[in-house]
């Protein structure tokens, strides 16, 4: 009798198993054809011949991955170097990095704010962070656009404190990119700490005075401690999105000043170069999946003694 | 000097919160203040006026292209949504199984997907099919903008189906209720917050994006914001800030009822 019921346990899990891959299915299917799957069609162009008015010809070249390290003189056939991909690959990493470090830097004590608020208000404080998340980012990028322009709020009200006599060119530069970017991701640096600094156990803090720790002790030797693997979260999801930045660098950049998001939009626009974008499409995939994996390594590691 | 000695505060934190939340708030409130503005510069105020506000409801490329954005943004939050749904009941309150990480990443894949790489990937394929079917509408977008929806719609409705109490489906599989009559007339109404909040979130995603939208729209299909891209590039009236202050308000409307529908899932379970 207990071998039925083990039996019909069995055929039971087996179609609650098949059930729900069933209804997982619409959703699988809807993102394997049109947002996973066609990953797949990049990583297959990046191996084909350029067409001659974009698109490809369905030929095997490895054109597209070598134009991203190298560039072949039209004279003299000589191989260099791609200096241009690599200044643009290094500035989309720098200015993503002194991004996350700015978000942190402004981030870390707007979470600790919060997190040390009445548990009452708390939420409305973190409404307030989330409101511009949802703010259309072309609006948050045009608002700041208006405001560091050179007729803009800040030029103005600098010269008639008397500051500075003429407008400083702030638009279009990278500076103007960085304070998009930083002002644009934010509230995803905010909102991990913010989870993290909640849960933070205020007795170990009171410990430390106990213990004769200064206040910046306690800050770095404490409290960064515990909430680091809201670090880790906070920092991936400002760094990937800003690395891949397109919108930021185009309006604020205002076209000269090139990310690795613009400079794959152009081998599929003017460039007509689609294996190379392709190809550079391929390379900002690997680079983001490095990051991921920074962070799932280190966040397994610190999560478990975070909540020990 | 007289401050009483607070474990909890951090010298400075308090000050550069404030001035986060200043930083935050600054740009988006000029905009919004220029929108009323009567001259023609979005730096020198003139007075205040709707005029902005007017001319930007006679455009018919505004109007045209807000009623596209909201048509996909809606039918899109639809899809997405009955697909989050379903895939949040496939993968929540069970015991690991196989397969089980594979829908989970799967789901939350277009997150991790650099947004300028989809795009690219989306034009290739896209096209493709434009040429063999010979189709250009609507459909393209709107199968795009479902698919990134999905994981959207999933975060809210998974978090509420976790926080959910069992106890009273098996009371109604208990009383002869069956497989769908639970789910009718039990899990649905316990989940239908989550399935709002989740609409919401994907119809606000759908509604913003610019980056996919800008490479998979054929001629003529612009939504409001690949409209907004292109005008930033000439020299900018004050009718856009009245189209992006129009635009704030429904995003912010939409955030305002999320949040409260969101919050606290337990409290409105008694």
């Amino acid at each position: 009798m207990s071998v039925d019921a083990a039996e019909l346990n069995e055929k039971l899990h087996r179609k609650d198993i098949r059930d729900r891959w069933f209804l997982s299915a619409p959703a699988l299917i809807l993102i394997g054809v049109a947002s996973v799957g066609p990953l797949l069609i990049v990583l297959l162009y990046s191996f084909l011949a350029p067409g001659n008015y974009g698109d490809v010809k369905w030929a095997f070249s490895t054109d597209g991955w070598f134009n991203v390290f190298f560039s072949r003189d039209i004279f003299d056939d000589t191989v260099s170097l791609a200096d241009a991909h690599f200044t643009i690959f290094w500035r989309s990493i720098r200015l993503a990095l002194a991004t996350t470090v700015l978000c942190l830097i402004f981030g870390f004590p707007t979470a600790y704010f919060i997190a040390t608020r009445a548990p009452q208000n708390r939420s409305i404080w973190l409404f307030l962070i989330t409101i511009p998340f949802w703010t259309n980012m072309l609006i948050r990028a045009f608002a700041i656009q208006e405001v560091i322009r050179s007729e803009g709020l800040i030029n103005t009200i600098l010269i008639k404190l008397g500051i500075i006599q003429a407008p400083i060119q702030m638009l279009f530069t990278d500076f103007a990119i960085l304070l998009g970017m930083t002002y644009v991701h934010l509230p995803l640096m905010v909102l991990p700490l913010y989870a993290s600094l909640e849960k933070l156990d205020f007795r170990l803090i009171e410990a430390a005075y106990d213990l004769y720790a200064s206040r910046f002790n306690v800050l770095m030797k404490v409290i960064v401690p515990l909430v680091k693997p809201g670090i880790i979260a906070g920092s991936i999801l400002v760094f990937i999105p800003a690395l891949s930045s397109y919108v930021i660098p185009r309006v604020l950049g205002g076209g000269k000043n090139l990310m690795i998001g613009n400079l794959i939009e152009l081998q599929f626009g003017q460039g007509r170069n689609w294996p190379l974008g392709a190809a550079l499409s391929v390379t900002l995939v690997v680079i983001v999946l490095f990051a991921m994996l920074y962070y799932v390594r280190n966040a397994g590691k610190n999560g478990g003694s975070a909540h020990g | 000097m007289a401050k009483r000695f607070s474990i909890r505060r951090q010298p400075g934190f308090a000050t550069i919160a404030m001035f986060s939340f200043f930083v935050l708030y600054l740009p988006i409130a000029t905009l919004v203040v220029y929108a009323f503005n009567s001259g023609t510069s979005i730096a020198t105020w003139e007075g205040f006026s709707l005029r902005w506000f007017q001319s930007a409801w006679q455009n018919q490329q505004v109007i045209e292209a807000s009623i596209r954005s909201l048509q996909i943004a809606s039918i899109a939050a639809v899809i997405a949504t009955v697909c989050a749904t379903l895939a949040a009941l496939a993968t929540t309150r069970t015991a690991p199984y196989r397969g089980l990480t594979f829908k989970y990443s799967m789901v939350n894949m277009p997150l991790l997907v650099p947004e300028i790489v989809t795009a690219v990937a989306l034009l290739i394929l896209f096209s493709r099919i434009k040429v063999w079917t010979g189709y250009s509408g609507l459909g393209y977008l709107i199968l795009a903008h479902s698919a990134f929806c999905v994981p959207f719609a999933y975060l809210p409705i998974r978090a509420r189906l976790e926080s959910m109490d069992l106890s009273l489906e098996r009371a109604a599989a208990d009383l002869y209720a069956n497989a769908f009559q639970t789910f009718r007339y039990v899990t649905l109404p316990l989940l239908w917050p989550g399935i709002l909040a989740g609409l919401m979130l994907a119809f606000v995603i759908s509604l913003d994006d610019v980056v996919i939208t800008e490479f998979v729209k054929s001629g003529g299909q612009d939504t409001l914001p690949t409209y907004m891209l292109g005008q930033l590039r000439r020299v900018v009236t004050p009718e856009m800030n009245a189209i992006s202050t129009v635009f704030l308000m429904l995003s912010l409307a939409i955030v305002t009822v999320f949040f409260f529908l969101s919050r606290n899932p337990q409290k409105d379970d008694k």
